[in-house]
């Protein structure tokens, strides 16, 4: 746990980064601390390790104050990513990784030996270990930066944007893994992001800071898109929560409609009977949907020859079954055919559902927890977003 | 040239010790002064205001002749005008003003997110110094050690003017003997000496800094 006790950071220029900051990181959990530039996200994250200290107040490490830690046995404890890695380049990776626990007095073999681990844990093969940083590409070099801090085994994290400088398809597989990685090891762990979608995917809990370094909102994702603190949360938050907050929505109980399939490899006529409005949905020997095939309006002549990946419509997602509203109404809109594809966990095919069967679902949720607020009144404010 | 290499054989045993004096008047001195620059440049980057009066104090002290160096040193040291040692001071000083700047800048060209992240992973200070800082200017600082050892080997041979024998005693006699043999000879070593030094300082780092060369995919 690390907790702000009325943390105030004020520079000899009077320039006040963080303001009377109070606020609980609690044990295993990701608290993400967001906002605009400037509002002293990164200054509060860098107070936790002492790399900055604080002008007034106290930040506690379970029962301890950390004023009272010497700094380097204090940072020793903590794992920390930054955006650029921040790698030793001078040192290949399993010498980077192997960093905390030669500091604390590991030996050698032990320590690689613990980094080659690591790496695999992260995801990276054993054959970039005698690498250099400069060897590796961008989300490479941050796999190996999470590894580094998580080397020393230690409770808590500290990341500062760590997946801000790689691509949008890197950056979501390194918070997909990053999660798993998470509910495997269940750190106490601050996250710093400017990006309020990262955070809101990532946090258990999320601390919304706006300028001057003050708290605006602390509150779990779900809570910060229904019921934003004031007008400025509502504006960072932006718009399309309403789409965003069925994210955090399940769609179990959703039922979907079987469909004929057909498989790769059979011949194209067997479209003709299977398709439905024109539209036959392929799968794999498995199962696996492969994409839909348009068969409407071709006639019997150009249905010669055997279904091929070429001839197939890529451009509907996914949604599992176990997976979220938002997942299930992204399938039915994106669908070529209008009907959204349902998989297991194992990305067999189960169903397909119709946006506006989605959309009846949502709605009489929608009605039932607006039943649930009626009688605990207080809550449920309406707040207008503010452009931003 | 067999006029060059006949007077190299004829006169083998004293340019062989004038050799050594020689080398060591370029290497010594080189040695000396990276050890003070280190410190010195470690001071001008650690604190930025102290970087402009060091750095200028450094050029200043490159600027002095070498020969006033050589001259006035004595005095100053208390040594014999003929001792070599005035020689191997007066190189150091022109080391330490080459190296200082060339280490504040070695220590600064080092990335800040490095450092934090060397700082977070608990570091002490000392210890990212050495560990870190110090070795990742290594390229710097042995690009401006391998200038300051070039400029060492060819200041060597002013110490002839004033009685220190050792290889620039080839051009006094080829100057007061008006024969060209022991002139070239003694270009010939030192453009040698030069490329000598070089070609070492060039391997030690990149002994030191195998990552320089493994940075291309």
């Amino acid at each position: 746990m690390i907790r702000f006790d009325s943390v105030t950071k004020r520079y000899p220029d009077g320039t006040v980064a963080v303001d009377n900051l109070d606020f609980e990181a609690a044990s295993g959990e990701i608290t993400v601390l967001v906002g605009p530039s400037g509002c002293g996200k990164t200054t509060s994250l860098r107070m936790i390790n002492r790399m900055i200290e604080p002008t007034s107040g106290r930040i506690w490490l379970d029962d301890k104050d950390t004023a009272k830690i010497k700094p380097a046995q204090l940072r020793r404890g903590m794992g920390y990513v930054i955006q650029h890695a921040g790698l030793f380049p001078h040192r290949t990776v399993v010498d980077n990784v192997a960093t905390v626990p030669l500091l604390l007095g590991t030996d050698k073999r032990t320590a690689r030996k613990r980094a080659m681990e690591l790496l695999d844990r992260v995801g990276l093969p054993s054959n970039l270990a005698r690498r250099y940083p400069g060897q590796l590409s961008g989300g490479q070099q941050q796999r190996v930066g999470v590894a580094r801090a998580l080397a020393a085994d230690p409770p808590v994290m500290l990341m500062d944007e760590p997946f801000s400088a790689v691509d949008p398809v890197v950056r979501a597989q390194l918070q997909d893994e990053f999660l798993r990685l998470q509910q495997d090891l269940g750190k106490t762990i601050a996250f710093v992001t400017h990006d309020i979608d990262e955070a809101i995917k990532l946090g258990d809990k999320v601390a919304v800071m706006r300028a001057g370094g003050k708290l605006a909102q602390f509150a779990e994702p779900a809570e910060l898109l229904s019921h934003p603190a004031d007008a400025f949360v509502a504006g960072f938050v932006g718009r399309d929560r309403g789409y965003r907050a069925l994210g955090f929505a399940e769609s179990g109980g959703l039922a979907t409609a079987e469909e004929d399939v057909v498989r790769l490899g059979e011949p194209l006529r067997a479209t003709r009977d299977r398709a439905q409005d024109g539209w036959a949905l392929v799968v794999d020997d498995e199962r696996r949907p492969q994409g839909w095939i348009a068969v409407g309006g071709l006639a019997d002549s150009a249905l010669s020859g055997e279904i091929t990946p070429d001839l197939l419509n890529l451009g509907g997602t996914l949604a599992k079954q176990s997976g979220t509203l938002r997942e299930a109404l992204d399938a039915a809109l994106s669908s070529p055919s209008g009907r959204g594809v349902v998989v297991d966990d194992d990305g067999r095919f189960v169903g397909t559902l119709s946006a506006s069967e989605v959309l009846a679902h949502i709605e009489s949720r929608a009605a039932s927890i607006r039943h649930d607020t009626m009688t605990s009144p207080g809550r449920g404010a309406f707040t207008s977003g503010v452009p931003t | 040239m067999t006029s060059v290499w006949d007077y190299f054989t004829s006169h083998r045993s004293e340019i062989m010790s004038w050799l050594g004096t020689t080398l060591w008047l370029a290497a010594v001195p080189l040695v000396l002064g990276l050890i003070i620059a280190l410190p010195v440049g470690w001071l001008a980057n650690r604190y930025r205001w102290s970087y402009p009066p060091i750095t200028s104090a450094a050029g200043l002290l490159y600027t002095i002749p070498s020969l006033v160096l050589f001259l006035t040193l004595p005095a100053l040291l208390g040594t014999k005008i003929l001792a070599p040692v005035n020689v191997a001071v007066g190189l150091t000083f022109y080391t330490v003003a080459l190296l200082v700047r060339t280490v504040a800048d070695g220590l600064n060209s080092v990335s800040s997110d490095t450092l934090n992240a060397a700082a977070a992973m608990g570091y002490t200070g000392r210890q990212r110094f050495f560990a870190v800082q110090l070795p990742l200017a290594v390229p710097v600082i042995g690009a401006g050690l391998r200038v300051a050892a070039v400029s060492n080997v060819s200041l060597v041979s002013v110490a002839s003017v004033i009685g220190v024998t050792q290889l620039g005693q080839l051009f006094v006699i080829g100057y007061t003997e008006n024969s060209v043999p022991p002139t070239i000879l003694g270009l010939i070593i030192f453009v040698v000496l030069a490329l000598l030094f070089d070609v070492i300082i060039l391997g030690a780092v990149r002994l030191l800094t195998p990552w320089q060369r493994a940075g291309m995919r």
